[in-house]
């Protein structure tokens, strides 16, 4: 039986509130929205600001710099895009805007044996790029 | 508020004709409506007697496939709780006079149907799609990973560990009494006696949970039926009076959940007991929706049971086992008893079984009082109702 190639892994599909988002990823910049009234930063971008629901809400460039929130490393691949890749880390990240956002960990050895490994939550982060189908280019984060 | 106590009854519950590992095309449509059939049968009521149908979705085609033209509905649709919360809703329904004879059903091919998911046919621009997806937060255990990682770091890491093999352990013991668990399918790779090594060693499915951490993705459909106190009263079996609900929702998407460590149950929980005039120390069962065992100790803790950080001595010794003072999903769980990829439903099941004294080998001596929480989502959603006999 010929041998089926792995899907491409999802990409993501952006709307009028989040094009901006995207195409400041594919600059491999990061920026978030931030609210004028409430001043609180929130992620994922939406016009409206989920705490106090104003309007008057603006975009801030990040600085890429991140603590680890929680992780999970993924040892049955949930979809056959990353058959090949388990394990792999998933991760919410506190960034150093005040926001917590879901990424992916890379860069990091990871033991079959010992999952966990050296990963511990706090730890110093800093954003890193990953290339997707489509020219759609995704933030993840790796350890300083 | 008005207070709608004992406002309605459970009547009948049931499962579909088989449940678990069906291989056997039976649809889900077909496992609703014979969950459905047999609840009816066992309320000793008429198809033509319901007027009203809960279900996670879609009622149109349930109520089509089963010939019932309800004159009310509610699809209530929030992952595995909704029909923990449905009681609550068809309580209320009743009590203002929407409807008299309710039913509540699931119906899911869970397993059956399972497979890796396809490629998106259609553009997904949801928040989900777009932000978790693309970073394989697919599915239960990577999402609820994120909530127990965040707890070993808070709270413990082999504490924490130590209580999710008490509750695998335990439970898996309660599942041996049920001859309808699935623990008893050697296709469930589940040792019917099953130690606390087997818990340690069954492989990774997402760090930090076993295989033996993770609840089933079997067939099966439920279903209970709830009407007025006037007609509960006039049926053979005795009605297990709903004395409380309490509902909650506090965001959709794991990365969106305010804390991770600390359900909407503190609130849910609270709400029912109060509504019932009960306190922790009074129910005599605890059914709690066990998606993963870490699922149960943190519904321990928002509910009250125990506080914060303290579930790793609340189920601490077997506490929750057949023979513990603290009885706890005597039906086996979702863990080993079955769990179609939604599993509130059968909280109910077990517990009216329980109050009815109808449980066999598994029976809670003197049952006369507890309460089902469903968690649904990515710990999103929660319901609490409280249930006694008659």
């Amino acid at each position: 039986m010929a041998q089926q190639s792995l899907p491409d892994k999802p990409i993501p599909y952006p709307t009028q509130e989040t094009s901006f988002y995207w195409e400041k990823c594919s600059e491999r910049e990061l920026w978030v929205r931030s609210c004028n009234s409430c001043k609180k930063s929130y992620f994922y971008p939406r016009d409206f600001c989920p705490s106090c629901f104003s309007r008057d809400t603006a975009w801030i460039k990040c600085s890429g710099r991140a603590t680890l929130h929680a992780f999970g490393v993924v040892a049955r691949a949930p979809h056959r895009a990353w058959a090949e890749e388990v394990p792999f880390i998933v991760a919410m990240v506190d960034l150093e805007e005040g926001c917590r956002m879901p990424t992916n960990i890379v860069d990091v050895n990871i033991d079959p044996d010992d999952l966990k490994g050296d990963l511990e939550i706090g730890m110093a982060l800093e954003v890193s790029w990953d290339e997707r189908t489509d020219g759609y280019i995704i933030p993840v984060f790796s350890p300083v | 508020m008005a207070n709608i106590s004992r406002g309605a009854a459970i009547v009948g519950v049931a499962e579909s004709d088989d449940i678990g590992y069906l291989d056997n095309d039976k649809s889900d449509l077909q496992l609703h409506a014979e969950a459905a059939y047999n609840a009816l049968e066992d309320a000793g009521l008429k198809k033509s007697d319901v007027d009203a149908i809960f279900a996670s979705g879609n009622t149109l085609g349930l109520a089509e496939h089963m010939g019932i033209q309800p004159k009310f509905t509610d699809g209530t649709s929030v992952g595995g709780a909704s029909f923990v919360i449905h009681a609550g809703h068809a309580l209320a329904a009743i009590s203002a006079g929407y409807c008299e004879v309710a039913l509540v059903t699931h119906g899911s091919a869970g397993y059956s149907r399972r497979f890796y998911a396809p490629p998106a046919t259609v553009r997904d621009n949801s928040p989900g799609a777009q932000f978790e997806t693309p970073y394989g937060f697919i599915g239960a255990p990577i999402n609820y990973a994120m909530a127990c990682s965040r707890y070993m770091h808070e709270f413990g890491e082999e504490r924490t560990r130590e209580a999710m093999a008490e509750i695998a352990v335990a439970t898996r013991k309660w599942a041996k009494l049920n001859p309808k668990a699935l623990i008893h399918d050697p296709k469930a790779q589940i040792p019917l006696d099953m130690s606390f090594d087997d818990y340690h060693n069954s492989r990774w499915v997402c760090w930090p949970f076993h295989l033996l951490d993770c609840c089933l993705v079997t067939d099966a459909g439920g279903a209970y039926i709830i009407t007025t106190p006037e007609r509960a009263r006039d049926l053979e079996k005795p009605p297990v009076w709903i004395l409380g609900a309490g509902e909650g929702h506090d965001h959709g998407m794991i990365s969106q959940m305010p804390s991770l460590t600390s359900l909407i149950a503190r609130e849910t929980g609270p709400k029912a007991f109060q509504m019932a005039g009960v306190n922790h120390s009074d129910f005599d069962l605890a059914m709690i929706y066990d998606s993963f065992t870490y699922t149960v100790m943190l519904t321990l803790e928002s509910l009250g049971f125990c506080g914060r950080g303290e579930a790793a001595d609340f189920v601490k010794g077997q506490r929750t086992a057949p023979g513990g003072d603290f009885p706890m999903n005597t039906a086996g769980g979702g863990l080993s008893y079955t769990h179609p990829g939604a599993y509130g439903v059968f909280l109910i099941i077990e517990a009216v079984r329980q109050l009815r004294g109808e449980c066999g080998d598994r029976q809670v001596p003197n049952c006369n009082l507890t309460f089902c929480h469903g968690t649904g989502g990515s710990l999103s959603s929660g319901g609490t109702v409280v249930l006694a006999s008659d």
